[in-house]
């Protein structure tokens, strides 16, 4: 309690001493936008970590993606919320709803969507915000951004100064983009080239005791000749069939 | 604009994002929350990067690339995890994680191993 009322009497001071000439009380009115866009935003978030239908979740998602592009553009970063459109709510949700489709997952709710610690989650959830928000309130209560003026992000300014201070870790990210695309061609071919082998070995196994064993030794023959005799006549013609 | 609203956002988002993470049990929900979480930190690295070029007049830019290049890593970053969730799938035809407990120890580790043994025998 006594750390309470410090940080209280802290917060009093330096609000007297340093609001100046912008106020919370009265909101400019990009300030407002930004707070209408940022509660949707942040609804649709909520909405996509807790609904029970999984295919709603990552179209909540795209309200949330798109909500953060407006927010970029508000804060007149134009080239990065062209990027987020295109990127995120064009290919990543796309991506992750073709996840959705390949993993067959349920159309309807599906009730086993939370694990059992989501209590557990969302005390850690919420004790997380609690500190980050203080931290961040108290930190840049009395910080004002100027958004007049030439855009700070527009194209121009933003591909100048990245390929004049930025050319080197743009390349390297192209090798990781390169990377990334091998990479996960080689993980979906090696799981098919996987399943190929699981799957023949399963199918093998009901037409190799007639074939293949009787040509191995006696010790393998001595449980195989059951089999061989209880599944009449098949093995021989499958033999001369290979 | 006040600085603190999109700082506020973005430890919100973050959050909410952490909550997913913690609570979700389909692979490719916790994906998603992990998106949330990255988008988060975009919102951060934007809103500071403007505020930097404006009060002190930073020409670098250095959050707008660094947003770039979380967006571009944050990309490669679905394309690898979706192509591990679907060959889990393919091989055990579920993609529960926290049917996934093949590392784990304790009482119930015997049960996967011999699951396992059954798999690939």
């Amino acid at each position: 309690m006594s750390l309470a009322a410090a940080t209280a009497a802290v917060a009093r001071t330096t609000t007297t001493t340093a609001a100046g000439s912008h106020g919370f009380l009265s909101p400019t009115g990009v300030e407002i936008a930004f707070l209408l866009v940022g509660l949707v935003t942040f609804g649709a978030a909520i909405v996509t970590v807790t609904t029970k239908q999984l295919v709603h979740a990552a179209l909540w998602l795209v309200v949330a993606l798109g909500g953060l592009a407006v927010e970029y553009l508000l804060l007149t970063a134009e080239f990065i919320a062209w990027v987020q459109v295109l990127i995120y709510v064009g290919s990543v949700v796309v991506l992750l709803l073709f996840g959705l489709m390949l993993t067959k997952a349920p159309i309807g709710r599906s009730p086993d969507a939370d694990s059992g610690n989501r209590w557990a989650a969302l005390t850690v959830a919420v004790a997380a915000a609690g500190a980050l928000v203080w931290v961040v309130v108290d930190a840049f209560r009395t910080t004002w951004v100027d958004l007049d003026g030439a855009a700070a992000g527009s194209t121009a300014v933003t591909g100048a100064s990245l390929f004049q201070n930025w050319v080197l870790p743009f390349e390297a990210l192209s090798v990781l983009l390169l990377a990334a695309l091998v990479g996960a061609i080689v993980l979906s071919r090696k799981a098919k080239a996987d399943a190929d082998t699981a799957a023949r070995p399963a199918a093998g196994s009901g037409a190799l005791p007639g074939s293949g064993t009787p040509s191995t030794g006696p010790s393998a023959g001595r449980a195989i000749p059951s089999r061989t005799a209880a599944s009449d006549g098949q093995p021989p013609a499958k033999e001369g069939t290979r | 604009m006040h600085l603190a609203y999109p700082a506020v956002l973005a430890a919100l988002l973050f959050c909410t994002g952490l909550y997913g993470v913690l609570a979700r049990r389909n692979a490719i929900l916790v994906l998603m929350s992990v998106e949330l979480m990255l988008n988060a930190v975009n919102l951060n690295l934007v809103a500071f990067d403007i505020w930097l070029s404006k009060t002190a007049r930073d020409t670098l830019h250095s959050g707008q690339a660094l947003t770039l290049f979380t967006i571009a890593i944050a990309a490669a970053e679905i394309g690898i995890g979706l192509a591990i969730v679907l060959a889990v799938y393919r091989n055990r035809g579920t993609s529960d994680i926290d049917k996934l407990r093949d590392t784990a120890e304790g009482p119930d580790s015997g049960a996967p191993a011999a699951e396992k043994a059954e798999a690939t025998a």
